[in-house]
């Protein structure tokens, strides 16, 4: 085996785990131990292939590339940039966690459950390492399915209507993603990103953007976001906002931004103000929801919006930002969803008039939650600050009212979190906090700590990241050259 | 002295597929006399099963041996690679059919299985006609065993009454299809398909009249709209079994035609019938996808799906090119294992419940048969055109092929109806996994299916593996085309 095939090895590992456990006659036990070990041995391969990278290579590192529908041009091709490695790395890391966590709470059906977990996993790996159009849009919508069931089956009570929205949603824009490659694929000659010539078509660009738009989500495309973000397991909840919502943008900066330079510029100042809507409204609503998983949802979407700004920008700090606050607010939002997880096991609900108080007598779940929330909003010193601070740096670049609206939506970020953890932590204890209720548990913790470690880590060295996602840090030129 | 009537040489090894399918049919038939009752099911099973698989190695061999094509017995049949890789299909859904039909037939399995035979082996003979003649007779043929097929339980009012549907509106398409050939020989005096094109003039209304209503009568076969009223009927109360048949194996029988005879006696009109045969897919994906959204019985909802790929399919067979032809045959793979696996499974929860399936009586169903949940999962997930099997890169070909043709519309609207048939396909799933039962099933554990499971294991693996060896079957279905004068 080659380091090549490191890649694939990502993708196609926990497909793989996931018929075993399909087929063999696990335990209940043996399964879950199985599924935390694979997604466990997800992370070593990715930690083994960030150590081998080359970070001032151009071009495409650990590649792999076979034909796959050799008639039509369309080939399996995976290998991975300085970005797209951090960002598998986020998919591995946050899964390792979002299994754990499943396995910590012992989710009943548990070799449907931990098999689609790790499904899923591979399909969110495979979209960010695809670079053949049909590939990464098969590997887009592969994810589709496990979270269809994953949300139908062991979601809240609204569920049924939240897989619905969610489903027909996104497929939405992703069928009129699949008509824009057919028909960029055709006219080219070609479906591989690294090699397909760049276009100029307006109406492919929209195809592409729409589906990328629904899924981050911006402003007028985020309907699905509220009722699947409530309804869905917390651990599932914490994979659709911190791993796969970054499908959207990681989108937009490798499809979108690289193929199709010339309509990006024509709709830079929509797809901005789009991108500033979400963060504007987006916070506005968090601020405004009744919650713990409405807030950190509608964060989410303002966050996908000011990270829409910064890879629009089109600067350099704007993409580099980008790609820092990608992973960033993917841990963070990772780790809260799954803390609104252990918080509802304790008071059945995440509503803020029934919580309250929580702090006392529980001082690692306070510790953990006000560390998470102060990362969050950005507080200077944090990796989200460095993400936030490059990204409205590069939008001043561009204009400076884009920074004003971006610097505007970060107060409010700072209202909502803030929000979020009084009425969590502090405040009179609530009716359903109840002196029963435990501290975080050692399991809670471990899976819920390295994430923290990971941030803080990020926090103390943001270039890490920031300077190590493109060849020679020069995003734009980058872009330009389609990462040759 | 009468002279010597003139035989044409028969080269049989061409024939060799009808030959196995209908030696078993008479096998089977002859079971049903001369063994005792109580060995005929597993007699006639076994007989059906050895002519399947015969059929299947001998279509295969005739694939290998036919890459040149040309006809047979005076012009009547063609020996090539679209014929035989049509009736490789052909034998597989067949020999499924058999699989299942052993464990859900549950009298008259002899006549089943000689109708079965019987009916294969017509569509085995359609598929490579040559003539107006020839495609009319196989016509009747493998229809004529359809019908009875579908009445076989004809204590059962659903069973009869489909029976006697699919006669009556079958009987309609088959006059159209005649009466289209008659028109068709009046304007070229010629009934051979190559024959007609050379003779053809252009703009002959007579002949444009024929093609129509050759298309119409066709199109009845294939189910595509406006030609499927009889579809959601006799599909629901027809034996599930045959079904099963019915939405894999005609489909593949009449598609795989309906290519060669555009193709090839009538290229001069392609500019009209790609625009018909655009026109018929666009009102197969509307009338499909939208009458599928309000079905209530799962039968009738697989049914309008079946109408709705019609529409996908007569999308690759409107582009009328070479890329149009191959997408049609590859598409034709995943969706016979697809449509015969989920009305497969569709028959054994009839079989544990002893009434229709229905979404509500389905909640439940992949819980308590995991197996066969899963399965029912990946079809639909697989017809819905998402990437868990071939329907996903079926699509992707028609759609280039529409694009190819220069119909970016085409791709707008088929990627419309995918977004619309998405509700329903979701609905079953849903069905399946997250309602709870709601009722009890009537005691006991339900029957084991052993046949049954091999039967959709097969259509499992075929639609999964599809999605992977896209290469090599888009290989087969690319020297197949070939044979055709694209």
């Amino acid at each position: 085996m080659t380091t090549s095939s490191l890649t694939s090895v990502l993708v196609w590992l926990p497909v793989a785990a996931a018929i075993v456990i399909w087929i063999l006659p696990l335990s209940r036990y043996a399964i879950g131990s199985l599924a935390v070990l694979v997604s466990l041995a997800e992370v070593g391969i990715w930690i083994e292939q960030a150590a081998r990278f080359d970070f001032s290579k151009h071009g495409l590192q650990f590649s792999e590339d076979a034909p796959w529908i050799k008639d039509l041009h369309v080939s399996y091709h995976v290998g991975e940039y300085g970005f797209s490695l951090w960002l598998v790395g986020l998919t591995v890391v946050a899964m390792a966690a979002c299994i754990g966590y499943g396995f910590w709470v012992g989710r009943d059906r548990p070799r449907a459950y931990f098999g689609l977990m790790l499904m899923l996993t591979g399909a969110t790996v495979g979209v960010f390492v695809a670079q053949d159009l049909l590939l990464f849009y098969a590997f887009f919508e592969a994810m589709l399915v496990p979270l269809y069931v994953l949300i139908g089956v062991w979601g809240g009570a609204g569920r049924i209507g939240a897989t619905v929205k969610l489903l027909i949603y996104t497929m939405a824009g992703s069928l009129l993603m699949l008509a824009a490659i057919i028909v960029y694929g055709l006219r080219v000659h070609t479906f591989d990103l690294v090699t397909g010539p760049v276009s100029a078509s307006r109406w492919l660009f929209l195809g592409f953007m729409v589906a990328f738009a629904i899924k981050a989500p911006l402003f007028p495309f985020h309907g699905w976001l509220p009722d699947s973000y409530r309804e869905a397991p917390p651990e599932v909840t914490a994979v659709l906002s911190g791993v796969i919502a970054k499908a959207g943008t990681y989108g937009m900066l490798r499809i979108a931004l690289t193929q199709f330079p010339d309509p990006s510029s024509y709709y830079r100042t929509v797809v901005l103000a789009l991108g500033a809507a979400a963060l504007v409204y987006g916070s506005l609503l968090a601020f405004r929801a009744p919650d713990f998983r409405g807030v950190v949802a509608y964060s989410s979407m303002a966050q996908s919006g000011l990270i829409t700004i910064g890879l629009f920008s089109g600067t350099n700090l704007g993409f580099d930002g980008a790609v820092l606050q990608m992973v960033a607010h993917g841990l963070v939002s990772t780790a809260l969803f799954l803390v609104a997880g252990t918080i509802e096991r304790r008071t059945t609900t995440g509503e803020f008039a029934l919580l309250g108080g929580m702090a006392k007598g529980r001082p690692a779940l306070a510790t953990v939650l006000m560390t998470l929330g102060v990362i969050s909003l950005a507080v200077p010193g944090s990796a989200a600050f460095a993400g936030e601070f490059l990204i409205l740096a590069g939008a001043f670049q561009r204009a400076w009212w884009w920074a004003a609206i971006g610097a505007g939506a970060i107060v409010l970020a700072a209202m909502y979190m803030l929000r979020l953890i009084s009425a969590v932590l502090h405040e009179a204890r609530g009716p359903r906090v109840s002196d029963a209720a435990l501290d975080l548990r050692p399991g809670e913790l471990a899976l819920v700590v390295p994430l923290v470690g990971v941030l803080l880590l990020l926090s103390a060295w943001p270039a890490g990241i920031s300077h190590h996602s493109f060849a020679n840090d020069d995003p734009t030129t980058a872009v330009t050259d389609q990462f040759r | 002295m009468i002279g010597a009537i003139h035989t044409p040489h028969v080269d049989w090894f061409s024939l060799s597929t009808i030959l196995v399918l209908l030696g078993g049919s008479f096998l089977a038939l002859l079971s049903a006399v001369l063994v005792p009752q109580s060995l005929r099911r597993t007699v006639s099973f076994l007989v059906a099963a050895s002519a399947t698989t015969g059929g299947l190695v001998t279509s295969i061999w005739l694939y290998v041996d036919s890459a040149s094509g040309h006809r047979v017995v005076a012009d009547a049949f063609y020996r090539d690679r679209w014929t035989a890789l049509a009736q490789a299909i052909l034998c597989a859904t067949t020999l499924a059919t058999a699989l299942v039909g052993a464990e859900q037939i549950r009298e008259h399995e002899p006549e089943f299985f000689a109708l079965l035979l019987a009916s294969a082996a017509g569509m085995t003979f359609f598929v490579g006609a040559a003539n107006l003649m020839t495609m009319f007779l196989s016509l009747e043929w493998f229809s004529i065993a359809l019908y009875v097929l579908c009445a076989i339980e004809y204590e059962k009012e659903g069973s009869l009454e489909a029976g006697l549907k699919y006669l009556v509106v079958g009987s309609f398409g088959s006059a159209a299809l005649l009466f289209g050939s008659a028109l068709v020989y009046g304007a070229t005096s010629r009934i051979g398909f190559q024959e007609i094109a050379a003779a053809a003039g252009r703009h002959d209304l007579l002949l444009v009249l024929g093609l129509a209503m050759i298309v119409a009568g066709l199109s009845f076969k294939s189910s595509a709209a406006p030609f499927h009223m009889w579809t959601p009927d006799v599909y629901q109360g027809a034996p599930t079994t045959v079904t099963a048949f019915m939405s894999s194996a005609t489909k593949v029988a009449a598609f795989a035609l309906t290519v060669r005879i555009l193709r090839t006696a009538f290229p001069q009109e392609t500019h009209l019938w790609s625009w018909a045969l655009a026109g018929i897919a666009v009102a197969s994906l509307l009338i499909g996808n939208f009458a599928a959204l309000v079905q209530r019985d799962v039968k009738r909802l697989l049914a309008y799906s079946s109408i709705s790929h019609a529409g996908f399919i007569l999308i690759g067979v409107a582009s009328g090119t070479a890329l149009g032809g191959r997408a049609v045959m590859y598409y034709l793979i995943p969706y016979s294992a697809m449509a015969f696996g989920s009305f497969a499974i569709v028959a054994a929860r009839e079989r544990e419940l002893g009434e229709p399936v229905t979404m509500d009586n389905l909640a439940g169903f992949g819980w308590e048969r995991p197996f066969l949940g899963v399965a029912l999962w990946f079809f639909m997930f697989g017809f819905a055109g998402l990437p868990l099997g071939g329907g996903f890169v079926g699509k992707f070909y028609v759609l280039a092929a529409a694009y190819d043709h220069g119909w970016t519309w085409l791709v707008v609207v088929g990627v419309l109806a995918t977004l619309v048939s998405l509700y329903y396909y979701l609905g079953v799933v849903r069905a399946i996994y997250m309602r709870g039962p709601a009722l009890a099933v009537a005691g006991g554990s339900p029957p084991r299916d052993a046949l049954t499971h091999v039967a959709v294991g097969a259509a499992l693996v075929v639609s999964v593996a599809s999605l992977f060896a896209v290469s090599p079957l888009i290989t087969l279905a690319k020297h197949a085309a070939s044979a055709l004068p694209f």
